[in-house]
């Protein structure tokens, strides 16, 4: 069982008052608990079996303007003590910072929303072994398929953040995902693809066959790859690969990375970034949402913003030390964005896909190519060459390069956005992409 | 020595009965305990931007039946605990009548010391060289925009222990130090980054003012960034310096040469041991062997002592890396390649150094050879795909080279070319083999371990350069 709320509360206030005696001005602490069992199957045998009981504490003490840390997986009040003293110690030799403070009191959380997060039920893993056995013998009908892996895990947390200002909330999540992956074989070639469902409630993930079925059909699409030539292409990204830009731009409009002066979006704030039917919504109170939160990681009280409207920047993703450097108040993104989606465009997918005679649609990047300083972006691609509309042929061993600034601008948008995962996007078209192959 | 019971109402006839009964009838498993204690510290912005230290102890618990494996951990170390993770094994693994494997090999060799490097500096030395990297680089150069700089230590004890109660013990350091600049010129930015590290405390890295060459090293790369044209795209030959350049054999062959893909037939080289796979005189050895080296292991997370397997031998694919459970599978023995990130994760067949061996040419020979390609100093992170063999890795620092001779350097690019095919396309080899500084981790199914690279110089004659200019 996971550990319940009285006695992370206990445990909180057990630090915080030990802090506060030792002569810290401000303590704040987080303490989390994660439970999580996973069955693995490979070609249709159980592989693994995992259990993982993880628990984890932090503790931030301020001496005045002066900051520092621990973390400890050891909740023993003895270690707890010992950590403690020696993070009050370092405290004082750490030097002043003016922005280090709690975030400030009227702008902390109050009412905590019920979002659904959390369903109680709990699959033996017998259950998951039937879940894993009808997923395998689907995704392994056809003879190509020469190798499948999958696993189902069920993941229960409960954490609470406390600080000396009050502050004392926290709640329970769950997550139910279910996974696999193919390998498909032909005398010219080896590909792999695959296929996952993750929900925080055990009814809403996908059906095992229809997952099987789904990532044995696009592992046998890329059979027989070509690659292509060097050439300036329009590319449709899947829905897979389209969020990943909106992870960069949300990295790039972190107040971090805008006080440090290392982001290509560095005083664009209500400037045009994006091409004006662009809207970028990220909206924290989700019911069931993957990326939903009650507060941010520091407590602040988390609202919905629009980050973009009509491709124009409206707001940076602040937290309290980055927001007081830039004279902004937080905005509940300590930590980062919460379910964070481009709004559908006005195309339907069948259009997008007609809308020029030749198309590289990508199903897959590989590589750490984005340069958040300079917006330079060249990733490893594989795909399917589209023309007239049709999927011709899959391509691989290619690159496709450009600056996410021109980029950003040249972006079409399908209409077919689903909330599959805690960034989401439409299908995404982008012109004028230099593609190099050949 | 970390001692793992000292406070818990186990003893350790206790932890022998519960292994040993648990493991009855598996074919091998073991617990593993770990002590862990971490600090970093970070300067970012002008200003030590936070100051963590961590301590985590923790132990998994492994039953291995033929190919299944149960896996249970926790970090409260208790009777009650360990119970709940042996009920937890034995309730994947019902009905299995294996013989375990007591088999261990030894060696009384050791590659580092016990030592806690956190302890070796005082705070308040760490932090002045912190201030020193930041007030030496924003003088020296007015370009300057943004400095970072960073020191991470560990200190990591374990403790396996086997059924029948042979236990083994390793004492592990490791350190790294890090240099960020960005500057700024003319509206451009660029970074340049550049760290050392390895199994020593921070002084014997820091010597004689060493701090001084890791931020030059940083400021030259952002330098030479600020000037670079964009990229070629397209295929071309391509020179890669010695060193670091060393994570394309990671990533296009290491990877592919992991026991586990190879067992499971979904690597692309599963069916080629014994083969030429790259060109006459390639030699790659995988070595944990190496002295106070960041992927150096004594032992290890099986308990097996390390070596240097060698891969491939003149072209020819010679040996896997394995763990023990992949090692049995395909009738062989563990190289001593079993590690996992912490006690969280299970063992899996890893890299530790990868190296390259010299040849005979020089990196003058090379780029005299190419009338059009680039070359390639460093890079960032890789990435590779294990089924179709197709990997990446990303340029940090590269130039053109037109006719034998070295032109501008071009923007971070990224490099993609096939595993299995690559090798075969060198055709010259480098005299002038060279480990990297000690930075790199390795990642691969979540989890992340340290490792090594080196390579001498070495000329591809094709891969495909991911640049926007064609």
């Amino acid at each position: 069982m996971i550990k319940d709320e009285e006695y992370l509360k206990s445990k909180a206030s057990y630090c915080i008052d030990l802090a506060k005696k030792l002569g810290s001005t401000d303590v704040s602490v987080t303490i989390g608990n994660s439970i999580s069992e996973t069955v693995s199957f490979r070609n249709k045998v159980l592989d693994e079996s995992n259990r993982s009981d993880s628990l984890a504490i932090s503790i931030e003490t301020y001496l005045g303007k002066k900051k520092s840390s621990i973390s400890s997986s050891n909740l023993l009040d003895e270690n707890l003590k010992t950590l403690i003293e020696k993070c009050c110690e370092t405290t004082k030799i750490t030097p002043d910072d003016e922005f280090n403070s709690l975030p400030d009191k009227e702008l902390l959380a109050k009412n905590i929303k019920d979002l659904n997060l959390y369903d109680q039920s709990h699959i033996e893993n017998d259950k998951k072994i039937n879940y894993l056995k009808e997923l395998e013998e689907t995704a392994s009908i056809d003879k190509k398929i020469i190798n499948t892996e999958s696993g189902f895990t069920e993941n229960k947390s409960n954490f609470i953040l406390a600080n000396s200002d009050g502050f004392c909330n926290g709640y329970k999540s769950s997550s139910f995902t279910a996974s696999c992956v193919t390998v498909a074989k032909n005398e010219n070639s080896m590909e792999r693809d695959y296929e996952f469902t993750s929900k925080c409630h055990l009814n809403d993930i996908s059906n095992p066959s229809e997952l099987g079925k789904s990532a044995a059909e696009q592992t046998i699409k890329k059979l027989n790859p070509k690659k292509i030539g060097s050439d300036k292409l329009s590319i449709i990204f899947d829905r897979r690969i389209s969020k990943g830009f909106l992870s960069s731009f949300s990295g790039a409009i972190s107040a971090s990375s805008i006080a440090r002066g290392t982001s290509f979006l560095k005083d664009k704030l209500n400037q045009p970034i994006f091409s004006n039917s662009i809207n970028v919504i990220d909206k924290p109170d989700l019911i069931k949402g993957m990326g939903s939160k009650c507060f941010d990681s520091e407590g602040v009280k988390t609202d919905t913003l629009k980050l973009v409207s009509n491709g124009v920047l409206n707001n940076y993703l602040v937290d309290t030390y980055n927001g007081k450097k830039l004279n902004l108040k937080s905005n509940g993104r300590s930590g980062g964005s919460t379910n964070l989606y481009f709004e559908n465009g006005s195309v339907s997918y069948d259009d997008l896909l007609k809308s020029h005679s030749k198309i590289l649609y990508v199903t897959e990047t590989i590589g750490h190519g984005t340069n958040l300083v300079t917006g330079d972006y060249s990733v490893g691609a594989t795909g399917f060459l589209i023309e007239n509309g049709e999927f011709k042929y899959p391509v691989n061993e290619i690159t496709i390069a450009g600056n996410f600034n021109e980029m950003f601008k040249k972006i079409t948008l399908a209409n077919d956005l689903d909330f599959k995962y805690s960034v989401n996007s439409p299908t995404m078209m982008i012109d004028d992409m230099t593609v190099a192959g050949k | 020595m970390s001692n793992f019971f000292e406070k818990s109402d186990l003893t350790r006839k206790d932890v022998d009965e519960i292994v040993s009964e648990t493991l009855r009838n598996c074919d091998d498993g073991e617990i593993y305990f770990e002590n862990s204690k971490s600090e970093s510290i970070l300067l970012d912005d002008n200003k030590i931007k936070s100051s963590n230290y961590s301590s985590d102890l923790g132990f998994g618990f492994r039953a291995v039946s033929d190919e299944v494996v149960a896996y249970s951990h926790s970090n409260e170390i208790s009777k009650e605990a360990l119970n709940d993770s042996a009920k937890n094994l034995k309730s994947t693994l019902q009905s299995i009548k294996g013989t375990y494997n007591h088999e261990i090999p030894k060696s009384n060799n050791k590659f580092y010391d016990d030592i806690n490097p956190i302890e070796q500096k005082t705070l308040d030395a760490k932090l002045e060289v912190l201030n020193n990297v930041n007030d030496y680089l924003r003088k020296k150069d007015s370009t300057v925009k943004q400095v970072t700089a960073s020191f991470s230590g560990e200190q990591k004890s374990i403790e396996i222990i086997r059924s029948g109660g042979e236990a083994l013990t390793d004492v592990r350091p490791l350190i790294r130090f890090n240099v960020s600049v960005m500057l700024e010129k003319n509206g451009r930015k660029e970074t340049g980054v550049y760290g050392i590290g390895g199994r020593q405390s921070y002084d014997e890295y820091l010597k004689n003012d060493n701090w001084k060459n890791v931020c030059e090293e940083a400021l030259r790369i952002a330098s030479v960034n600020l000037d670079s044209k964009p990229a070629p795209a397209g295929e071309m030959k391509v020179v890669l310096g010695p060193g670091w350049p060393a994570i394309l054999i990671h990533e296009a062959i290491g990877h592919g040469l992991e026991g586990d893909f190879n067992r499971k037939k979904t690597s692309a080289f599963h069916d080629l041991m014994g083969q030429k796979v790259a060109s006459e005189g390639v030699t790659i050895v995988d070595d944990g062997t190496i002295d106070k080296r960041r992927g150096s292991l004594t032992i290890d997370d099986e308990g097996t002592p390390t070596e240097r397997t060698v891969l491939i031998e003149n072209g020819i694919l010679k040996n896997f890396m394995q763990d023990r459970l992949n090692a049995r599978l395909m009738k062989t023995k563990s190289t001593g390649s079993g590690r996992r990130e912490n006690y969280k994760h299970i063992v899996l067949p890893r890299m530790r150094n990868t190296m390259m061996l010299s040849g005979k040419q020089t990196q003058d020979e090379m780029i005299k050879s190419v009338d059009k390609g680039i070359f390639a100093v460093s890079f960032g992170g890789g990435q590779v795909d294990i089924t179709s063999g197709k990997f990446v890795f990303n340029c940090t620092e590269a130039y053109e080279i037109i006719n034998g001779k070295i032109g501008s350097p071009i923007k971070g690019a990224t490099l993609i070319g096939d595993g299995p095919s690559i090798l075969k396309e060198v055709s010259m080899i480098g005299n002038d083999m060279m480990m990297d500084p000690g930075i790199g981790t390795c990642g691969k199914a979540g989890q992340g371990v340290p490792v090594g690279v080196a390579q001498p110089s070495i000329l591809i004659d094709k891969m495909t350069v991911g640049g926007t200019k064609l």
